[in-house]
């Protein structure tokens, strides 16, 4: 047994097959079984696994891709709850790249935002009043609702609305720290969601608290986009993008900045790193993101209203952030997956499982002990948990690790970042170290 | 030739005078050591220097331009940089992204060219991984480059907070008290690279220091702060039988006793 675990550690070809008869054996009860939870949370389990695995990081890249983009939905889409399982799939993939968008400004630059959920609020109605005619009570041009097709449009929008929003959201905050921001962030969730509420007079813009019904679905090739199935790849899209973009950003000068921010402000602005400029771009690419995923929600739901916006809603993206681990992108992404797979769900399905055992009389348990009600509960011990034995998340950050013969290479090729000068460099080549 | 000029530079906490009047003058790589007891005022000379304070009168001028009013990100752009009494590293990241960090103002890339991955961005990226390696080997700490920078040892948190300064290619580099805990040896070592800065990089040193066998050894010029005023400046040899220094350091008795 002891060879056999060894031999799985370290051997590739021994890792990539049992892997792969893993992926086989889930499918494929997905794909047979009539009632298949457990086997459609085990193949997304599989993806787990697979990073964990140590093979090529592309060879993950095309497994991967392969199992969300082909299997995942192929075996789900014969059983009768195909639907709902894509359903669960799209929602996992909106808090992905939610979680993401606060990461970044939580996990990279230290900037406590306990009102995230505006910005993602901000993206739904930007596409909300335009793809309904909810505009024309406002806009002096231009026939409302707009069709579906400018959904693609309004991805970019929503984006830039949302980063607008957070820098306008930044300018006065930033002056603040730590605890003091977590605070005013707060705040500024909350007087979106009830500006958003109230803003149905004089000029009725959001309709207040009726909310905006019927939003026009996205189209592309002449077919709207209805069904969680169809979503599911939109934001699949969506969430491998949002993941280039988090990872490109973080190795770069930007990222370091960022990190630098977090991890010593004084110093970093003494380095020639401008705090309020670091501190704004941060906010303004992770609110990106979050009104990049409303305008999909919006769509997606076809029906916006402030109560989805809510200071739990914030929470949860944070609970995400903590739970993965800060500043992780794999921790992140985990986090999201694991809080929304066991909202929607882990806890629904123990619920129904319960229900079932008072209807056949095994087990009376009264209603208000239903894991569904008790969610918030449940989140505040995992965290509590969480806080006490494993601080750094599920899969705390890594720092990138440099390979010094790669940097020893070309050696004096560059001259533009020399701090030594031309002549006196050749001195230094020849000195011992100091 | 002066890099750095510094006249009637004075700072108030309310009514307490924490620097008053303060005229110094820095020849280009030249070492000055600026010396005084406790709460002389040292470091407040430094933090406006530095831009974190803003004088309440004086100017200061470095290589011709003024730099009273900027912000400290800006006057490490114009080519001050300083390493803190306190030790200020980014604890959590990479020695080699704690130096990568000091060559921000001379990197180019922003959001956009690096969320489109253009070339010169990659290119930029590697000769700055690679200067920043030598920077590390030009310290002696070149084999701990992906340690995280707070597990280092305290002399080498020291020299780390000396190459990130480096990286940004000042033309004026503080030291606050970089020799604060060093056992001998380190400072010794310390001491040398000191030397070597100012002859191979062109870099003008000044530097707070409590320890006189150091400051004496390594300073072409010293000045004295006491209760924020400048008491004397000189040649080491001129400050040590100073009788005024000698008095704001070890009390009148200690003068009459010489």
């Amino acid at each position: 047994m002891k060879k056999f675990i060894t031999i799985l550690l370290t051997n590739r070809t021994a890792q990539l097959v049992l892997f792969l008869v893993y992926v086989v054996v889930t499918t494929a009860s997905l794909y047979l079984a009539e009632k298949s939870v457990v086997a459609f949370l085990l193949l997304l389990l599989s993806i787990l696994i697979l990073y964990f695995l140590k093979i090529k990081t592309p060879l993950k890249w095309v497994i991967g891709l392969l199992i969300l983009g082909v299997l995942l939905p192929v075996s789900a889409s014969q059983g009768p709850s195909y639907q709902s399982y894509m359903e669960v799939a799209t929602l996992v993939g909106i808090y992905v790249a939610m979680a993401l968008g606060l990461n970044i400004v939580v996990g990279l630059a230290g900037l406590l935002d306990l009102g995230f959920v505006a910005f993602f609020a901000v993206g739904a109605y930007t596409y909300g009043i335009f793809a309904t005619g909810q505009a024309a009570n406002f806009m002096p041009f231009g026939t409302y609702p707009l069709s579906g097709e400018s959904f693609w449009v309004f991805l970019l929008i929503g984006c830039f609305v949302a980063a607008l929003f957070g820098i306008l959201l930044g300018i006065p905050v930033l002056r603040v720290k730590g605890d003091y921001l977590a605070i005013v962030t707060l705040g500024f969730g909350e007087i979106i969601r009830i500006v958003f509420n109230n803003m149905d007079k004089p000029v009725n813009i959001t309709n207040g608290s009726m909310g905006l019904a019927s939003i026009a679905p996205p189209r592309i090739f002449g077919i709207d986009l209805m069904f969680p199935n169809q979503f599911y790849y939109v934001v699949l899209v969506m969430v491998i993008l949002v993941i280039y973009a988090v990872r490109t950003l973080e190795h770069s000068k930007i990222g370091r900045s960022w990190k630098a921010v977090r991890e010593n402000e004084i110093a970093a602005q003494a380095m020639g790193v401008p705090l309020v400029k670091t501190k704004l771009t941060a906010f303004a690419i992770g609110a990106s993101f979050s009104g990049m995923m409303g305008v999909v929600f919006a769509a997606k739901q076809t029906f916006v209203d402030p109560t989805s916006f809510t200071l739990l809603e914030s929470t949860t993206i944070l609970v995400m952030v903590v739970l993965g681990g800060m500043g992780s992108l794999p921790g992140v992404i985990l986090g999201a997956a694991v809080v929304t797979i066991l909202n929607l769900q882990v806890l629904t399905e123990i619920s129904n499982w319960m229900n079932q055992l008072n209807i056949n009389g095994v087990l009376s348990i009264p209603d208000a002990l239903s894991p569904v009600k008790m969610q918030r509960f449940i989140f505040g011990a995992l965290l509590i948990v969480f806080a006490l034995y494993r601080s750094k998340g599920l899969i705390p950050a890594k720092n990138r690790k440099y390979d010094p013969e790669q940097l020893k290479q070309t050696k004096g090729k560059n001259s533009k970042f020399l701090f030594l000068s031309k002549e006196k460099l050749k001195a230094y080549e020849g000195r011992e170290n100091l | 030739m002066n890099v750095l000029e510094v006249t009637g530079l004075t700072k108030s906490f309310g009514g307490l005078f924490a620097n008053s009047n303060i005229d110094m003058s820095f020849e280009k790589n030249s070492i000055t050591a600026v010396i005084g007891p406790n709460g002389a005022g040292k470091t407040t000379f430094f933090n406006m220097i530095t831009g974190v304070y803003k004088p309440t009168s004086g100017e200061i001028v470095l290589n011709g331009k003024s730099l009273v009013g900027l912000k400290p990100d800006a006057v490490a752009k114009q080519g001050i940089a300083r390493t803190f009494q306190n030790i200020r590293l980014f604890n959590q990241i990479p020695v080699l992204e704690n130096v990568l960090v000091g060559m921000h103002t001379h990197l180019h890339a922003n959001w956009l060219s690096v969320l489109l991955n253009l070339p010169q961005v990659k290119r930029e990226e590697k000769a700055a991984q690679r200067e920043a390696y030598r920077l590390l080997e030009y310290v002696g700490l070149a084999d701990l480059l992906n340690e995280n920078a707070g597990n280092l040892s305290y002399g080498a948190q020291r020299r780390l907070e000396i190459a990130r300064a480096i990286a940004t290619k000042p033309s004026v580099l503080l030291l606050d008290e970089p020799a604060a805990g060093m056992n001998p040896k380190e400072t010794k070592e310390l001491t040398k690279l000191i030397h070597t800065l100012r002859h191979e990089l062109d870099i003008t040193v000044i530097l707070i220091e409590h320890d006189m066998k150091l400051v004496m050894e390594i300073s072409d010029q010293i000045f004295v702060l006491d209760h924020g005023e400048k008491i004397a400046e000189g040649k080491p040899y001129e400050i040590r039988n100073n009788p005024k220094v000698i008095e704001a350091y070890l009390g009148k008795g200690a003068v009459a006793l010489a």
